[in-house]
């Protein structure tokens, strides 16, 4: 008896210990056993977000395949810090690593950006001259910030005269604190915009108002000020229910929305903003404005015939299936991230989502069969309503809130959790989906 | 969330405090649970005694991690917004006391190890203990 109860112990603390080892190793380990062999040359326009996880998750899934990446620029740049250092809770460097160091070993990266695509000939032309020639393209360059077209406005204004633009770039969201700091301690009109076109993650202008009205508050300089959000429609998030939420929260916070007010013009010297509204331009005077310009596709994919021909003409955005992310016209060009022409989703946490879907169609391609991976929309927003609180909002093409912890962390909630995730994890696992593990 | 890996989470851990600060943490922390295991083993139980002191430190510990994540993160009690950050604080404080107790156990075992007749111990002959502290 006692024996056998050994035996049973003994033989239950195995198959603990077995599923505890298959619990370590099967999440990582995913279900593409064996590697796709091609001799396929696959060019990814674009090393940042989506461009180099894609090349990370394509060089595991394929063995052979020659990946070329086109970008021109050395740093890679994590986005979602920008808000964080333009409220002075990061450093500059925060946002900034090296390009080179996330590439898969055996990629070719062609430090120049794209000049030209030909999807008829299948050729990338450099800016340099050079021509790339492909079997499989991956757009993934992302979109310029098109500053000229708010007059008036030029980014060596960006940290004094109280102007701050923290889309610009790190480097730019510093100078923005700079501003914005000044803001807090003299007090005044505060207008915080955000331009009519598809833009970078909706929540960052909403996210860089609640900030410095609580940083405000925490230095007890808030009476002084009177902040108002210009937003681009009759909305102050595209999602209903949470653009709701953010009405109450704006509300409680005695932050005034300024409806349908698109920033055209700012005139520096005498701090005064000039809006387009329905009912014609109006005036705004400020003691700090921050600027977020329009935003479209780069001049290489506006130029070529890969944009949408009766969808956002004036943007460039790439005519591409929605669930696939395959071009409509051009079934070997993909794009991935911010310059996709779909509804919803220019975060990075579309690019983590969208990812697995490009690489498991186009490896489907390679290997002559149909992939059923769809992308439903998914993106989400840590969007932080002070410092050390945040409403984790995930929602889908339907503005379907689509919450990862239903029943745990509520996504219309203003929460710890949601700001720790912000804060320390969230760098941390896109460090992890540009390496193609996340 | 997509997938959440155990390599992800050692990457946000990393992340969280730095690779080489991480890791030695999780040596010290292996380290020292290796060590009490050791004094257990060796003494063949606990002291009662050395418990008490540990009991005593796990306030202490509890407010140490939980005064640690706020400072790193920038936040405060004020913070708190619902059940689930209440479930998150509490669970750093626990870590924070066991941690502190399993700590201060082991550290006066291996400072004042237990001397044959006066400690906690089996004795081998009758097999009870023989509790005089």
């Amino acid at each position: 008896m006692s024996d056998a109860i050994r035996n049973l112990n003994r033989r239950a603390l195995l198959g603990l210990g077995a599923a505890g080892a298959a619990l370590a190793v099967l999440p990582g380990a995913e279900t593409h056993a064996q590697p796709v062999k091609t001799s396929a040359h696959i060019v990814i326009l674009g090393a940042g977000a989506a461009g180099t996880t894609l090349a990370n998750r394509l060089s595991d899934r394929l063995d052979g395949a020659k990946i070329t990446l086109i970008d021109g620029r050395k740093s890679h740049l994590y986005q979602p810090g920008f808000t964080l250092i333009a409220a002075g809770l990061k450093p500059e460097g925060y946002s900034v690593s090296d390009t080179a160091a996330w590439l898969p070993k055996g990629a070719e990266w062609i430090a120049e950006a794209a000049a030209e695509i030909d999807p008829e000939a299948k050729t990338v032309t450099t800016q340099s001259g050079k021509s790339v020639s492909y079997d499989y393209l991956i757009v993934a360059t992302g979109l310029v910030l098109d500053h000229d077209a708010i007059e008036g406005f030029s980014l060596d204004l960006v940290g004094r005269e109280g102007i701050g633009a923290l889309y610009a770039g790190p480097d730019y969201a510093a100078k923005t604190w700079q501003a914005a700091s000044a803001y807090i301690d003299g007090g005044g009109k505060g207008l915080f915009t955000r331009p009519a076109t598809e833009m970078k993650c909706a929540g960052a202008p909403l996210k860089h108002t609640f900030l410095i009205d609580d940083i405000a508050r925490t230095r007890g300089q808030r009476g002084k000020m009177e902040v108002t959000y210009a937003a681009n429609n009759n909305t102050l998030f595209g999602v209903p229910i949470v653009s709701e939420k953010v009405r109450t929260l704006f509300g409680q916070r005695g932050i005034d929305a300024a409806y349908s007010h698109v920033l055209k013009a700012i005139d520096p010297g005498k701090r005064i903003a000039t809006f387009t509204t329905p009912g014609g331009e109006t005036e705004m005077d400020y003691d700090y404005i921050h600027v977020i310009p329009p935003q479209r596709a780069p001049d290489a994919v506006r130029n070529s015939p890969l944009p949408w021909a009766d969808k956002w003409t004036d943007q460039g955005w790439m005519e591409v299936d929605k669930h696939t992310l395959r071009h409509a016209r051009y079934p070997e060009v993909f794009a991935c991230g911010d310059v996709a022409g779909v509804p919803k989703g220019k975060t990075a946490a579309s690019v983590k989502w969208q990812a697995p879907v490009v690489e498991d169609h186009l490896v489907a391609q390679i290997a002559g069969r149909e992939s059923g991976a769809s992308y439903d929309g998914y993106t989400s927003c840590p969007l932080i309503t002070r410092v050390g609180r945040a409403m984790l909002i995930e929602f889908d093409y339907n503005n379907d809130l689509v919450p990862s912890f239903p029943g745990v962390i509520a996504p219309l909630e203003e929460l710890w959790i949601s700001w720790l995730m912000k804060e320390v994890a969230l760098k941390a696992t896109y460090n992890a989906m540009l390496r193609g593990k996340a | 969330m997509q997938e959440l890996t155990f390599e992800t989470m050692i990457a946000v851990f990393e992340e969280i405090f730095g690779r080489w600060l991480f890791w030695l943490m999780v040596a010290a922390a292996a380290i020292v649970t290796l060590l009490y295991i050791y004094v257990l083993i060796r003494d063949r139980a606990v002291s009662w005694h050395k418990f008490l002191w540990a009991q005593v430190s796990m306030p202490v510990g509890a407010a140490l991690a939980v005064l640690i994540v706020w400072w790193a993160t920038r936040s405060g009690l004020r913070d708190i917004g619902g059940p689930i950050d209440l479930i998150v604080l509490l669970g750093v404080a626990a870590i924070g006391a066991v941690g502190a107790a399993i700590l201060v156990y082991t550290v006066q075992s291996l400072v004042w190890p237990p001397q044959n007749r006066r400690e906690t111990r089996r004795s081998a002959a009758t097999g009870r203990p023989a509790q005089v502290r």
